[in-house]
């Protein structure tokens, strides 16, 4: 407990320096301007702004980064809550309850609801991250590289599951971004793999601009496609955002199951914000109405509350595997080691040690960057309404060119914007055949680190691989990753993550 | 035998492919064994892995309900060919393109030919609002970039600047 207390105030003051805060402050107002905009999520949002936290000091860029990701989903929120338009994945849910609300003219409560739950899950969500990523770090440190390889081969299967659509598809993806993952120098043997002789080949790709065209040009192209849909924003109606003390009495206990839930499902690998918002939702609905209750579907204020908690809360957890182990366990986790690295920041369990004021900095930042938000949405609200009615034909354009900018600015080198291009029509291609590119971010980031553990555990095994079955933890990881598939692939299960998966459409 | 679904055949095909290029890619390394693993030996088993998974998504294609074959659709050219477009013609105005003896034009005029050339992929395309866009998102662009985080960018063309 002591040192929960003095872990927390080593962060408090790196957090709170007057630097630190402003880079939050500027990071939550980003993520919410950007996040804000219909059709971009977290993953296509950090992306973008990535390369503007490059000139800062490391614990910076992290806090900054860290606030564009809430800011990003609180915005998505916003978004789903006024315009029916989930701007995000784990907003879905939001909008099924949220945008009845908004239709009733109760747009201020849901947003207020979301908000207050959001902050709540995020406090809580916090002090878990604070409290569990200790012991955490001491029981990575006895992990061999069996084990890191186990865990990752968990941790993708987790995301996999997560995925929508065909498991199978989805663990094709994976191996693709393996794949892709290997281009570039060997670190072993200093051979250059699949760099067809082109220089910036052989430092590999940059999951930037990968990231970048997959997630940013490759949805532009197919919402363009798409025909002019009817927006419709209910601007006038957010009026009066206090909830009423009926309101409050119904969306306390949502909020607490919600963080409850999505603390737990955060930790886990491959859980983090979707799976948690649909979790929360499903248990909503599953819990009797109150006499004088709206039904679930109509604007229930519990349908609000409940998932964006829980979204909060395991957005926060989902911090503890990237920070402890140095595995990321959602495409946005992914891109966060990504950005650790480009700041010579080795993710994993060392970082706790070696960077304490970053590690507790950062945790630390995230509570105030929740309480930002707060801050930030409720009364700008009116500013953020404004945003969403700047038509789409004024946005790609700006999407497009900062996506441009931004990947120059990562290596001041024009091939990575050949890059995006290429990663544009290859993200199109993905989207109209079905396939969802976000395992392909998490394959390409743990390409790298699966080859060196797998490499240094069957060279410690000489070459026997029953190495991974035969020490306890690993073969504990690997009959959880073989646990997960098998419940994906019973038929009750299987029926019942597709209906989840339906309530999107 | 009927296509059930175009689009996990397409994939199927798509992940056939990549699968099978970076295994015979792998040949070309030196593989090794599994106690001294070679630059090849990771690439070539993903890669037959993700060829023989992706056969398995081809075959899957003619397997399953009846569906309404879930065809792939049209391609929508028109966006495709103008947003990537605008992007590789804002790389080649930005830093000029060697080859063809084409010298370095800078920021302030890439930012105008993509963010044109981007309008394009939509509908109802106005010069005006396009030019209008242009002109605040250079302005914008270049108080953020290079006044405000000073990033390294060439800025006008290189024959003004010299």
């Amino acid at each position: 407990m002591m040192d929960l207390i003095n872990h927390l105030s080593l962060g408090f003051s790196t957090a709170v320096s007057l630097q630190n805060l402003l880079y939050a402050f500027i990071g939550c107002l980003l993520g919410t301007l950007i996040g804000v905009l219909p059709g971009i999520g977290p993953t296509a949002t950090i992306a973008m702004l990535l390369p503007a936290t490059y000139a800062l000091p490391p614990v910076a860029a992290l806090i900054m980064l860290a606030g564009i990701y809430y800011g990003s989903q609180y915005g998505g929120s916003t978004t789903a809550i006024l315009v029916n338009l989930p701007g995000e994945s784990s907003s879905v849910v939001t909008v099924i309850d949220g945008h009845q609300m908004a239709r009733q003219g109760r747009g201020g409560p849901a947003l207020a609801a979301a908000g207050l739950g959001s902050f709540f899950a995020g406090c809580v969500g916090t002090l878990i991250l604070a409290a569990f990523a200790p012991p955490l770090t001491e029981i990575a440190f006895k992990f061999g590289p069996a084990e890191y390889f186990s865990l990752m081969v968990l941790g993708l299967i987790g995301a996999v599951v997560m995925a929508s659509g065909s498991l199978l598809k989805a663990i094709c993806m994976i191996m693709v971004g393996l794949l892709l993952g290997l281009v570039g120098t060997d670190v072993n043997s200093g051979v250059a793999r699949y760099s067809f002789d082109i220089p910036e080949l052989t430092d590999g790709l940059g999951f930037i601009a990968i990231a970048m065209g997959v997630f940013g040009y490759g949805e532009i192209i197919a919402n363009l496609a798409r025909p002019d849909d009817e927006r419709e924003v209910f601007t006038a109606k957010v009026k009066g955002l206090m909830p009423t003390k009926e309101d409050f009495k119904r969306m306390l206990p949502a909020v607490l199951r919600g963080t409850v839930l999505g603390s737990s499902l955060g930790i886990l690998p491959g859980g983090g914000a979707t799976l948690s918002a649909f979790a929360a939702y499903t248990l909503e609905k599953k819990i009797r109405l109150k006499p004088g209750e709206v039904p679930f579907g109509k604007g229930n204020i519990r349908g609000v509350a409940g998932p964006e908690a829980a979204n909060n809360a395991g957005a926060q957890t989902s911090f503890i595997p990237m920070l402890t182990l140095g595995i990321p366990p959602n495409p946005v986790m992914a891109l966060m080691v990504g950005a650790m690295t480009i700041h010579n920041i080795q993710p994993g369990p060392q970082v706790m040690t070696s960077n304490p004021e970053l590690f507790w900095g950062l945790i630390a930042s995230m509570w105030i960057g929740n309480l930002m938000l707060v801050i930030l949405n409720l009364p700008l609200i009116g500013l953020w309404v404004k945003l969403l009615t700047i038509p789409y034909r004024w946005l790609f354009p700006a999407i497009v060119l900062f996506c441009a900018i931004g990947v120059y600015s990562t290596n001041n080198n024009v091939f990575d914007i050949w890059l995006v291009a290429i990663f544009g029509v290859v993200g199109y291609t993905f989207i109209k055949l079905g396939c969802e590119p976000a395992p392909l971010l998490l394959g390409l980031i743990l390409g790298p680190m699966m080859e060196e553990n797998l490499r240094r555990a069957l060279l410690l095994s000489r070459g026997d691989w029953s190495v991974f079955v035969s020490r306890p933890i690993s073969a504990g990881l690997l009959s959880g990753a073989i646990l997960l598939m098998l419940m994906v692939l019973l038929p009750t299960i299987r029926s019942k993550r597709e209906e989840a998966f339906v309530e999107e459409g | 035998m009927r296509i059930k679904s175009q689009k996990t055949l397409f994939s199927g095909i798509m992940f056939t492919s990549v699968g099978a290029a970076f295994a015979l890619g792998a040949s070309n390394y030196h593989v090794g064994s599994a106690a001294r693993m070679g630059p090849g030996y990771f690439p070539l088993i993903v890669g037959v892995l993700l060829t023989l998974l992706g056969l398995v998504v081809v075959a899957s294609a003619f397997a399953g309900p009846a569906t309404d074959g879930e065809p792939v659709g049209k391609i929508a050219w028109k966006p495709l060919g103008f947003i990537i477009g605008a992007n590789l013609l804002f790389g080649i105005l930005l830093a000029g393109l060697r080859s063809i003896g084409l010298p370095a034009m800078g920021l302030i005029l890439a930012i105008y030919a993509l963010v044109i050339v981007a309008c394009m992929a939509g509908t109802n395309f106005s010069i005006k609002m396009s030019l209008i866009l242009a002109t605040v998102l250079a302005v914008g662009s270049y108080l953020t970039f290079i006044v405000g985080l000073k990033l390294q960018f060439q800025v006008w063309p290189t024959f003004i600047t010299g």
